[in-house]
């Protein structure tokens, strides 16, 4: 095969990598934080309640509640696929292998369009 | 406390597992928390959402730091899981889930037989080199270093048509049945496309998780995703296939396949029969 093709698609796995890392680690650090918010005070919320739209979420956070707070790192750690698809369109635009912008931007439009989906329904 | 440590202790096994073979780990969840914790099924699809989310994120870290991923295989073949996911989200209710049961149970079937085969293989396990002009076009051959049989392996691939066909049907029966689809993304590459087993599993690793973040929203925002369960099993996960995805690469090939089979093997029964309209 290629070499050249493989040693640019290796870079650009490499920035991928470390992008979706800071991503992961984001999410799982907003979750233990809600964890350990939720052993110091409760949930926040009456008995079997938590939120679940992004103003109930922003404001739960935004008045320390420990679900909230879970939520928020649960709803990040959704969006780390899609960044890995978002990360990898401008690799494959750094190494101008043009077919593949177009294939991965086809992806994360369907992607964004089932999201959008989920949301309104 | 006590069953926030067992859900933790869980998503690490279903993490470790997962990682190692390519799939989401529901298999495993959603009969712990159904039956040994008496939660609603609800519950444990969204919980098992989660759990794929976190293997898939988890392991591709690893996978992308060690090349062991084709990324270009998994973005032309996501246009048919994502596809066929939102198709199968549509159609809910049009066909009958239990014959739809019934055709992916023996499916996996089949393909536990295949795989069966393919471990009695006296030549061991061979890598298809052969050119093809889909795979040309698409740039879709790679090489990943082996390191249990510690050599780099080139690798080509065929039957495209084929796999990406599979990849749309595996779209399809998560976005109707609710299932994931990681065993049959691996079959897709292993089996009808001729990959190698571990880049296979790598792939179906990275593309989990995008199949599943298209349908996570849903169970976001209509509840199904509870703070208290997810939490735990996404950091356990996290932690889980962070060590699978290593332990993967340690092992033969020939070992992975031996794990795979009788897992296809207990889907393939587990969902026939539920066509039938027996739970096990």
């Amino acid at each position: 095969m290629n070499n050249n093709t493989h040693e640019e698609t290796r870079q650009v796995e490499l920035v991928i990598g470390k992008i979706l890392r800071i991503g992961v680690v984001t999410s799982a650090i907003v979750i233990l934080i809600g964890m350990a918010l939720y052993f110091m005070g409760g949930s926040g919320y009456a008995s079997g309640e938590f939120p679940r739209r992004f103003m109930a979420i922003f404001a739960g956070v935004a008045a320390g509640k420990s679900y909230a707070v879970i939520m928020l790192g649960v709803f990040l750690l959704i969006l780390t696929p899609v960044l890995r698809v978002v990360v990898s369109i401008y690799a494959f635009y750094k190494e101008h292998d043009n077919l593949y912008v177009i294939i991965t931007t086809i992806v994360l439009v369907i992607l964004i369009f089932a999201m959008f989906m989920g949301y309104r329904s | 406390m006590n069953s926030m440590l067992l859900l933790l202790v869980m998503g690490v096994g279903a993490g470790v597992l997962g990682a190692i073979l390519g799939i989401g780990g529901g298999m495993i969840i959603t009969p712990v928390l159904t039956i040994m914790m008496g939660l609603d099924i609800k519950y444990a699809i969204g919980a098992s959402i989660i759990s794929v989310i976190a293997t898939s994120s988890g392991s591709t870290i690893a996978y992308l730091k060690d090349d062991m991923l084709n990324l270009r295989v998994a973005m032309f073949l996501e246009i048919a899981t994502t596809v066929g996911a939102i198709m199968g989200a549509l159609l809910v209710g049009v066909f009958s889930s239990n014959f739809l049961y019934v055709l992916f149970g023996f499916f996996l079937l089949y393909s536990t037989y295949n795989m069966i085969r393919k471990l009695m293989d006296k030549k061991g396990e061979s890598v298809y080199t052969g050119h093809d002009p889909i795979v040309d076009k698409f740039k879709l051959s790679s090489t990943y270093y082996d390191k249990a049989e510690q050599k780099q392996i080139d690798y080509s691939m065929k039957n495209v048509p084929g796999g990406f066909i599979m990849m749309w049907a595996a779209g399809l029966a998560s976005g109707l049945l609710g299932i994931g689809s990681g065993a049959f993304k691996v079959i897709a590459m292993d089996t009808i496309m001729k990959m190698p087993l571990k880049p296979s599993s790598a792939t179906s690793n990275l593309m989990m998780g995008v199949t599943a973040a298209a349908s996570a929203t849903v169970y976001f925002f209509n509840g199904s995703i509870r703070p208290d369960i997810a939490a735990p099993l996404a950091i356990g996960v996290l932690v889980g296939a962070t060590i699978g995805a290593r332990l993967m690469q340690v092992l033969k090939p020939r070992i992975i396949r031996m794990i795979f089979i009788p897992i296809i093997l207990y889907m393939g029964v587990q969902m026939a029969l539920k066509g039938f309209g027996v739970n096990i």
